[in-house]
């Protein structure tokens, strides 16, 4: 809502406040301004000037040579190019020296050797934007419409010494769509009177019930109609004033009728239609809901398809209006329009935002509708707008209007004690503070034994309940000068929950070893989860995307994690390590009709290097054992030790054989592997390595709470051993069986080599183990060692073949 | 005695200790190194030196020049051996001086990087504002992002076709579920559970999600932080204690908080907080737009008809919400201008939060 300030002035003395500090106080009291501008962009030395002569430049087709009066007695020659300009015309005139928006400056020229003292302006040039320029003066100069006094400033005149402010209204306060509904607020801040326009019109003998009948078919839908007959007007330009002040309203200028709509819609709110009478199509105007299908062709002249759920103005056959959102194209006042049909009535908010929302079609009247209007100002406002057509068009006002009145018109009534009041604030408020509120709002109260029975006016459709009382006493009491405490009630221990506090040490342990924590969109393309999720898994699309790149819901975090790689690889950003803990939503659900599965999940991704080279010379390029070791690490952090990483050849988007299940538990929780090189290249990538896992999973998993065992008093003893086995042999086999034949006396087992090539047989690798003996309660004896290690030997070469390495 | 020529008597005895004293001193003087040093000291001061074959002769002097001679060949001795020990020193000194002048290391080198990755701005701003209200007896509650209708619009007090719904403009899934546009279903999850018994008073995080094209000051998702209080006699007044308490540890001690009249849906009154510009300490700059206040969250006292939503009963309970946009506070905080780098993961952008 655009406010100008020089009319706001018409409905309340603000002259001692400047236009900021009004602003200010309206922000500060819930009416928030949201700029505060001066139509005047630094134009300077503007004058009405008086076009004496217009010829056609001797040298230039295109231009025209102008004689014009500036004032006392004094003629200038303008060139201007202007088509529509002419003599007689009174127009705005830059005169030397003078300045435009934007810094521009009006020098003396010579234009194909024409001198041009000034510059005649078109409305653009002047700072007004294009949209809000009538289409008379879009394409050249702007020209007073009506007789100007040569020499004076044009500033007033047009407007330009009016400063605007632009509400950002929050939907509750439709009252504040309205110059009256502004005015009421200010004058609550400021405990002033406003003065309102008191409509009248003088009616001819002759019955509007004559001309036209109304016939509403859905009083639920439109509870009031009025239409008003006005006959024989002129169309033509509307008065300067008129002009002027929609256009800081920011509406165009049409005619004088179709601006006196507008005008009275900026005014009251309420939005009103003008029909061509002659073109409506029949006598009678009939309300109803449109046919499923139905066709029509608005204002803006594109045809609409409507549904059942619309409700139209029809002339008994066809739609001529949507009712509250836009009128019809062939009932639409023309410049040969003699006789008027005006419409004030009050569509129910649902009804037209439905309509409003179904067709795409926001205007001023629909927002204004959709958000309730004042049903004791409908016939008023009609009656304002019938005056005014009267004064600026002329014609005949037929007795009336007729009218279709089912509208409730009563106020809402709300009861509330001072206890209340107090209570909710904090505050210690008196009964006569209140009422000193309510008197500045202008509700009428009745107080008794501290209770207020306020009666809400209807320009306040928003006030229903208590709490919006209180609301009301609050901002204009001031929410600055509530007081300040805390909560007077009994504490509560505050703190995370144990999956909250798992979430941070993941994430202190992840940022600690080195990654970098990432965050990305949960709606994805399907298509890029499709290299990695299982067709079992169901996705979950957004029903009207924004775009294909944001149609469903992630089922994973790696396509958005390899997305990061690739965006950083292409910034020659090579060595990246980025980790993610988010939601994933996994439906089990073809088409989803309850809420899917949403999983945490931790998923990272690697690619480059580990260990940057550094002048030192070391550095480390990423491989599966460098994000299995990150991995063990973390889900040590969550106490989790018995962890079986089981070789996997089948997982969807990974290299076949450099991937591994993690499981607990004997359940599968996760996987970590390299991405499988085709899809590597689908992302443009190097060799990249992942992991993810499923949080919701792990934190239901058996942990080893932390116990503390008692340090060694006897010493360890160390054997190293070379082993040769089959190479498809894995380490952890190997292990097992050192484990099972080495007993409890066997404390570590660590894989310290592997070597496959030269000096071997093929098919052979070799795997060297350093093994700890130790017995807690006494000393080994080198006897004891060698017994449990042959032992182990044996074992080894029974169940493995491994034998040791010459 | 083949030396018995030479030393004649005490007075030739001293005469020749001071002789020698003298040619060790030139020669300790002369020494080069360390080698030198133990050569002299063999030389002089060893069992088969010339101070020993001196003293080899003392028992033919008479008993008033014994003791001279023998303090003689003491202090001689002592005074070699003192200064032979300085040299040494000295030598030793140099050596060691040489040793570390060649062990000399470049210290402008860089020093080996650790590995230390970075915590996510909003993560950071999350986990901050957690501690906070944790610091004040709250606890963090979550909810998931696919909501229904119900959870986020009507339990909050915006029924379908509500005009206020154009105020978030929604994803939806189905005609009734959704992406949630606010934390706030959490509230109502929250309450829910409590069935009608206070106090409740959490915070909720999360990630929330708007049909907004994606633009320097809009995303699609960002993150928002939820937090309620529900007990018996809760004032406004209180959502000001706890909010300038708030700001003052997380914003800092010198800043201070106004709030404006606003309207949610769910809260009736409902106020924006304020609070001074830090880049100009409130006297009004570009950051806030001339007014010395930026806006930091949106809050209320909970709307009767939500509490009674949820189980409360209004006449009993009341009780205040807020809601802050986690984007905003990043940006404020370290001057961030463009909310697209949050979810970009740019490493250039990530690594400069290893400091947080």
């Amino acid at each position: 809502m655009l406010v100008s300030y020089q009319w706001l002035k018409e409905y309340i003395d603000i002259d001692d406040l400047s236009p900021q500090e009004i602003a200010e106080k309206l922000t500060r009291s819930g009416v928030e301004v949201d700029a505060v501008t001066d139509l005047n962009q630094g134009i300077t030395n503007l004058v009405v000037g008086k076009v004496l002569e217009c010829v056609k430049h001797p040298e230039a087709d295109k231009l025209n040579l102008c004689q014009v009066d500036v004032g006392e007695g004094e003629v200038v020659q303008i060139v201007c190019g202007a088509k529509n300009v002419a003599a007689d015309q009174y127009v705005a005139v830059a005169k030397v020296g003078a300045r435009l928006p934007g810094g521009m400056k009006i020098k003396r020229a010579k234009l194909r050797g024409e001198v041009s003292e000034g510059m005649i302006c078109s409305l653009q040039e002047l700072g007004f934007e294009s949209k809000l320029v009538a289409k008379k003066y879009s394409e050249g100069i702007f020209a007073f419409p009506q007789e100007m006094v040569a020499g004076e400033d044009a500033l007033a005149p047009l407007g330009l010494n009016d400063t605007v402010l632009e509400l950002d209204l929050t939907p509750n306060r439709a009252d504040c769509l309205s110059m009256i509904g502004v005015a009421y607020e200010i004058a609550a801040i400021l405990g002033r009177e406003i003065t309102l326009p008191i409509p009248a019109v003088v009616s001819s003998g002759e019955k509007a019930s004559d001309y036209i009948s109304v016939n509403v078919e859905t009083s639920g839908d439109n509870p009031y109609y009025g239409a008003t007959i006005i006959r024989g007007v002129k169309i033509g330009e509307s008065p300067l004033w008129l002009q002027t002040i929609l256009m800081a309203a920011g509406i165009r200028p049409i005619n004088n009728v179709v601006d006196v709509t507008n005008y009275v819609l900026m005014e009251y709110g309420q939005p009103l239609h003008a029909f061509d009478l002659d073109r409506f199509g029949s006598a009678e105007v009939v309300v109803r809901r449109a046919r499923e299908g139905e066709k029509m062709v608005t204002l803006d002249d594109a045809e609409r398809t409507l549904s059942g759920e619309h409700l139209v103005i029809t002339n008994g056959t066809d739609p001529v209006a949507i009712a509250g959102v836009m009128g019809g194209a062939t009932s639409e006042v023309q410049n040969d329009t003699e006789n008027i049909l005006l419409e004030a009535a009050y569509f129910n908010d649902t009804t037209v935002r439905k309509a409003s929302k179904d067709l795409g079609l926001r205007s001023d009247a629909s927002s204004r509708f959709e958000k309730g209007i004042d049903p004791n100002r409908v016939a008023e406002a009609g009656i304002r707008a019938t005056s005014l057509i009267q004064q600026l068009a002329g014609g005949q006002v037929l007795k009336g209007p007729v009218e279709f009145d089912e509208l409730d018109r009563s106020s809402n009534e709300v009861t509330i004690s001072l206890a209340k009041i107090n209570g909710v604030l904090g505050t210690d408020l008196k009964v006569s503070d209140v009422e000193d509120i309510f008197t500045k709002l202008q509700f009428s109260v009745k107080e008794k034994d501290g209770t207020f029975t306020v009666a809400v006016p209807t320009r306040r459709q928003d006030i229903t309940i208590e709490a919006d009382i209180v609301e009301e006493v609050a901002r204009l009491y001031g929410y600055d000068n509530i007081p300040t405490t805390l909560p007077n009630t009994p504490s509560t221990p505050g703190g995370l929950t144990e999956v909250q506090w798992k979430k941070r040490k993941a994430r202190r342990f992840l940022e600690g070893v080195g990654l970098d924590e990432a965050i990305s969109y949960s709606l994805t393309k399907k298509a890029k989860d499709d290299h990695f999720t299982e067709e079992s898994v169901h996705h979950v699309d957004v029903a009207l995307p924004m775009s294909e790149d944001r149609g469903s819901l992630r089922t994973t975090l790696l396509p958005h994690l390899l997305d990061a790689l690739s965006h950083n690889k292409n910034r020659n950003q090579y060595n990246v390590h980025l980790y993610e803990i988010g939601s994933v939503f996994h439906s089990k659900e073809q088409t989803i009709t309850v809420q899917p599965e949403e999983k945490t999940y931790i998923s990272a991704a690697f690619m480059g290097l580990w260990q940057e080279h550094s002048w030192q010379g070391e550095k480390k390029v990423i491989d599966f054992f460098v994000v299995k070791g990150i991995l063990e690490g973390l889900l040590a952090e969550w106490d989790i030790l018995d962890i079986r990483f089981a070789q996997t050849a089948d997982k969807k988007g990974f290299h076949p054989g450099r991937t591994a299940s993690i499981m607990i538990d004997g359940k599968e929780i996760g996987i970590v592997g390299q991405i499988h090189p085709t899809v590597q290249k689908t992302w443009s990538l190097p060799a990249t390595y992942v992991f993810e896992l499923n949080v919701s999973e792990l934190v239901n998993a058996n942990n080893d709470t932390l116990r503390y065992q008692p340090i060694p008093k006897y010493p360890a003893i160390d054997r190293d051993i070379a082993l040769v086995v089959d190479e498809k042999l894995t380490s952890g086999e190997v292990e097992q069986v050192i484990r099972e034949y080495g007993g409890t006396l066997l404390t570590q087992v660590n894989v310290f080599d592997v070597y496959q090539g030269e000096h071997l047989e093929t098919g052979k690798k070799s795997l060297a183990f350093s093994l700890r003996y130790l017995d807690p309660e006494k000393t080994l004896t080198d006897a004891e060692v060698v017994a449990v290690h042959n032992k182990v030997l044996e074992g080894l070469e029974e169940k493995l073949g491994a034998t040791l390495r010459a | 005695m083949l030396t018995e020529p030479y030393i004649k008597g005490g007075k030739a005895m001293l005469d020749r200790l001071q002789e020698l004293h003298d040619e060790a001193m030139t020669k300790v003087a002369d020494a080069k190194n360390l080698n030198d040093l133990k050569e002299v000291r063999i030389a002089y001061l060893g069992k088969k030196g010339p101070i020993t074959e001196v003293m080899k002769g003392m028992g033919k002097l008479s008993a008033e020049e014994r003791p001279k001679v023998g303090q003689k060949a003491n202090e001689v001795r002592e005074s070699v051996a003192g200064y032979i020990e300085k040299k040494e020193k000295t030598f030793e000194e140099e050596a060691m001086l040489e040793k570390l002048q060649k062990e000399s290391i470049d210290v402008t080198l860089p020093g080996r990087p650790t590995q230390k990755g970075s915590r996510h701005p909003l993560t950071s701003v999350v986990e901050t504002i957690e501690d906070v209200f944790i610091g004040m007896g709250f606890t963090v509650a979550e909810g998931p992002e696919v909501e229904t209708d119900y959870y986020n619009f009507e339990s909050l007090n915006l029924p379908k076709h509500h005009p206020a719904r154009d105020m978030q403009d929604t994803f939806f899934l189905t005609s009734d579920l959704l992406m949630r546009t606010q934390t706030s279903p959490v509230q109502t999850r929250t309450m829910e559970k409590h069935e009608g018994q206070g106090p409740v008073k959490i915070i909720c995080p999360g990630k929330v999600y708007r049909r907004d094209e994606d633009d320097a000051t809009h995303s699609h998702q960002f993150m928002q932080i939820e937090g309620l209080v529900v007990d018996e006699g809760i004032r406004m007044s209180d959502l000001k204690g706890i909010f300038a308490t708030f700001v003052k540890k997380y914003f800092g001690e010198d800043r201070e908080i106004r709030l404006r009249p606003s309207f949610f849906p769910f809260t009736e009154p409902s106020a924006e907080l304020d609070i001074t510009c830090a880049m100009c300490a409130g006297k009004g700059c570009r950051t806030c737009k001339q007014t010395g206040w930026i806006e930091v969250l949106g809050s209320g006292m909970v709307h009767p008809n939500v509490l009674r939503k949820s189980g409360f009963d209004p006449e009993k309970y009341s009780g205040f919400a807020f809601g802050m946009g986690v984007e905003r506070f990043a940006m404020l905080k370290y001057g961030i201008d463009d909310i697209r780098h949050f979810y970009t993961n740019d490493t250039r952008f990530l690594s400069q939060f290893k400091r947080v």
